[in-house]
């Protein structure tokens, strides 16, 4: 496959993006690049932005009237801008999966609420849907707790279990980047280690965005990390450098805690 | 010593207990749940009197006459006591009307809660909301002079009184009862369930009909239920648009009464109080409260089966 | 396998769904007109058909056996007198039910089986409430065909509506408030009258306004009670010459409402009562309209208002 340096090393570049709902600039010129299948922290105090920035991705700002994009993001190896007013966002979402802050499995059955996105696009055989749900349920690590109960609602399940099964939802399409919008911060301890394991091992299959309120969280599980301030872009850098010497003095207060 | 004497000038007595103030409190307490008691003691007696006056009448004629005689006519000398012909008369009148109002009252909930813009909805919601006001007598002659003849162009057989043009006229007045109800229920599904359908790439359609309405069933069926007890318990237009004779059909282009139009039909005329003329309003009043609660507890179960689940 | 990320079956299919979007948004606006234009349409017909018989003359002549000469006289002031009976009644009691239900009420199954309850008589087709009216307000109670009859039934029909009102708006009401009122040593039912009440007084007006406006249209009810539909005079007036001045004569007094009164002209046959019908359809739809627009706007103005 002919493909060019860049697209090696970058799944995405962001550049000059900015964002406004109605007249709050929200997004100041952010520029930055998503390593492919690698793992990318944004991390911030709350109101900073890193939500709104990982929305840009899949264009769930659309969905609401008053929002505005202003700037870049190039899919690669497409080389195409997602934000481009000719880019259909639906055909942005099919690519770009999200996993939310609270779990939302849809009220259906486990099965149902994985092949959500597979039958959104039509796809109707008993034998793919059962073989990309089983794939997608293994990788989410839930496949073994739920095999028997397939068929019961997805509300009956644990927390964590729900989050894990929204991130089977999300991966069973094949998604080229993962949205992950603080996926850990309605679950408990216990269940919020299992989830950020499983984070860790999708890093061979997906480029993963991931944002977190918790630090500890980015440090561990992260390969890049981005800290966001105001609406704007600090530092960006390796994640370790980030965390022992940053560049930036605002970064460096906001992670040994002298912030604010 | 000093402080102490301050204190007691501030404060006479120790902390203690209002017997007063408390009996005042129990009172009004009382006076309340007496209100609210009477909600239960309006039920009640609406239920003790149909079957006092049901019992009265059901002592004349047997409950299998009422069931199977097939004519319904106890004003006349050779009386006859079936029900049947205003139990049909309900239900066709009741399924026109459905047939109009579920379906435009889904549709419209649907497109005003997921599709519309901000403007449209905030205009068409009160709008939908005068219209359920309008009397419903006013409906009535609406159907009368309005409707009928407007289906007689398209129908010359139809005649002046006929079920069809009542249950349109019907079917229209329910719309905002079950427009506004499924609506709320649609937007009471929390926005987390939309966006996770939207970042699976899902249309506006596929949300509403895969994720939103599945998500709000409960409260759309209780919708229904509203719908279906409105039709069933609509007297006016019938009354004047869809004719005052018994008529066992299942044909809504003729014309029939229904339970309710009968009870008007009754009332209009000077029946003396205790005689069975007097009586049958209340066997068909209890035949028609029996309906609508079918109704209701079946749509009871149905919500208790499903509840919302987000 | 199938490649299910093929970008152009992927495109196919969004296109295809999207068609599917944009017939459902006209599906949403076709079923939209349609209300709106039946709306348009009996407007329309009872303006053309009444607007010629609304004159001074028509709101202070009695019903005749004329059609040209007759009028609503009788029909709007037994209207008025009635909605002050159900008004008087309904109001206290709907209010005092709404504050112990949502206030009082301990959480057990007989709170349960009241509130269950008002959801039931909220369903209960209107003309039941006239057969309860007939046996036992007329009958039983002995009040006759009257405009006190005839008020309580109307009563009892919009009894859950002020019920449900008044509770939303209580509950609307931030627990700080109450929390603020019991830590200044207020009982219970200050909390509520100073508090309470007061903050929610918009929300049950704008319910009892919607319940009122539902009684002035009720045709069925009034009905099954019996009321007449040719009266010729009115009820005696509430204010007399002499001592002590005031007179609830009225109470028992015969009568006929504006709807009845439609009614009446609807059913029958000469096209000159017709349109007699039509002005008094009018009369009915602009009075209700009023005052459904009304309710609706208390509450447009509330929610811009009131920032908890």
């Amino acid at each position: 496959m002919e493909t060019n340096s860049e697209s090696i090393q970058y799944k995405s570049e962001v550049k000059d993006l900015s964002f406004y709902y109605d007249t709050f600039n929200a997004l100041k010129n952010v520029n930055m690049v998503l390593h492919d299948k690698k793992i990318t922290a944004l991390i911030g105090p709350s109101g900073c932005g890193k939500s709104t920035f990982l929305r840009c991705f899949n264009r769930m700002h659309d969905l609401y009237p008053g929002n505005r994009y202003d700037g870049e993001i190039m899919l690669y190896p497409d080389d195409v801008n997602i934000l481009a007013e000719n880019v259909d966002p639906i055909e942005v979402r099919m690519r770009i999966s999200m996993v939310f802050q609270k779990p939302n499995p849809f009220p259906k059955s486990i099965y149902e609420n994985v092949a959500y996105g597979l039958r959104v696009r039509g796809v109707k055989q008993r034998a793919i849907l059962d073989e990309r749900i089983e794939t997608a349920l293994r990788n989410a690590a839930l496949w073994d707790e739920v095999k028997d109960r397939l068929h019961e609602l997805a509300f009956n399940l644990s927390g964590g279990q729900q989050q894990r099964l929204c991130i089977a939802r999300a991966l069973a399409t094949d998604p080229e980047i993962l949205l992950f919008d603080e996926p850990t911060s309605a679950l408990d301890p216990i269940a919020t280690a299992s989830i950020e394991e499983l984070i860790a091992d999708l890093k061979s299959k997906v480029t993963i965005l991931i944002v977190t309120h918790n630090m500890q969280q980015a440090a561990r599980v992260s390969d890049y990390t981005a800290y966001m301030y105001l609406g704007e872009l600090i530092e960006f850098d390796v994640t370790d450098t980030i965390f022992i010497k940053p560049k930036n003095k605002q970064t460096e207060d906001y992670i040994t805690g002298r912030f604010g | 010593m000093a402080v102490k004497s301050h204190n007691k000038a501030k404060h006479p007595g120790k902390l203690g207990y209002s017997f007063r103030r408390h009996l005042h409190e129990r009172f009004i307490e009382l006076l309340l749940f007496m209100s609210a008691l009477l909600s239960v003691a309006i039920m009640l007696a609406i239920i003790a009197m149909l079957v006092k006056e049901s019992y009265v009448f059901f002592q004349h004629v047997s409950l299998w006459e009422f069931l199977t005689d097939t004519q319904w006519t106890p004003l006349f000398d050779n009386a006859h006591y079936g029900i049947m012909p205003l139990v049909a008369g309900t239900l066709v009148s009741s399924m026109v009307a459905l047939l109009v109002a579920l379906p435009l009252g889904t549709i419209i909930a649907i497109y005003l809660s997921e599709f519309a813009p901000f403007t449209v909805r905030e205009i068409a919601k009160p709008f939908l909301e005068l219209l359920g006001g309008v009397p419903t007598v006013v409906y009535g002659y609406f159907a009368l002079l309005f409707v009928t003849p407007l289906l007689q162009i398209i129908f010359p057989e139809l005649p002046g009184f006929s079920l069809l043009s009542a249950g349109l006229v019907m079917g229209i007045m329910i719309i905002p009862y079950v427009s506004s109800m499924a609506e709320d229920a649609m937007r009471a599904v929390p926005m987390h369930l939309r966006e996770g359908s939207y970042a699976m790439g899902a249309t506006r359609f596929q949300t509403a009909t895969r994720v939103v309405m599945p998500a709000a069933f409960s409260g759309i069926a209780a919708a229904y239920i509203l719908g279906i007890s409105r039709a069933i318990g609509e007297t006016m237009v019938v009354a004047i648009a869809a004719g005052m004779q018994p008529n066992l059909t299942w044909n809504p282009m003729e014309p029939a009464a229904t339970i309710t139009a009968y009870i008007v039909q009754v009332s209009l005329g000077d029946l003396p109080h205790g005689s069975i003329g007097y009586q049958t309003i209340f066997a068909a009043g209890l035949t028609l409260l029996l309906m609508t609660l079918v109704f209701n507890i079946f749509g009871h179960l149905l919500r208790k089966r499903y509840r919302e689940i987000y | 396998m199938k490649d299910i990320n093929n970008l152009t079956e992927i495109r196919k299919i969004i296109g295809r769904h999207k068609r599917w979007d944009l017939m459902f948004m006209i599906a949403g606006i076709i079923a939209l007109m349609i209300a709106v234009l039946t709306f348009i349409a009996l407007f329309a017909q009872m303006l053309i058909d009444g607007m010629p018989r609304l004159t001074w003359l028509f709101f202070t002549s009695f019903p005749s056996r004329h059609p040209e000469m007759a009028g609503i006289l009788s029909a709007w002031v037994g209207t008025t007198l009635v909605m002050l009976v159900t008004a008087a009644s309904a109001v206290p009691l709907g209010i005092a039910s709404g504050v112990y239900l949502e206030e009082y009420a301990p959480k057990n199954i007989f709170t349960e089986i009241i509130e269950i309850n008002v959801t039931n008589l909220a369903g209960v087709p209107s003309i039941i409430y006239g057969l309860l009216a007939l046996g036992l307000f007329v009958y039983q109670l002995g009040f006759g065909q009257s405009i006190l009859a005839a008020g309580l039934a109307l009563a009892l029909l919009i009894l859950p509506v002020v019920i449900v009102a008044t509770r939303e708006a209580i509950r609307s009401i931030p627990v700080a408030i109450r929390e603020g009122a019991y830590a200044l040593g207020a009982t219970k039912w200050q909390t509520v009258s100073d508090h309470l009440l007061p903050y929610s007084a918009a929300g049950i007006l704008t319910g009892v306004i919607i319940g009122l406006a539902r009684a002035i249209g009720e045709t069925a009810p009034i009905i099954t009670i019996g009321a007449l539909t040719f009266i010729a005079f009115l009820p005696p007036a509430p204010v007399t010459e002499e001592f002590p001045y005031v007179s609830f004569e009225w109470l028992s007094a015969p009568f006929t409402v504006m709807p009845i009164q439609m009614f009446n002209w609807v059913s029958r046959p000469e096209e000159a009562f017709q349109l007699n019908a039509a002005a008094a359809g009018l009369v009915l739809v602009v009075m209700t309209l009023a005052m459904n627009g009304l309710a609706i706007y208390l509450r447009y103005r509330m929610r811009k208002n009131i920032k908890w």
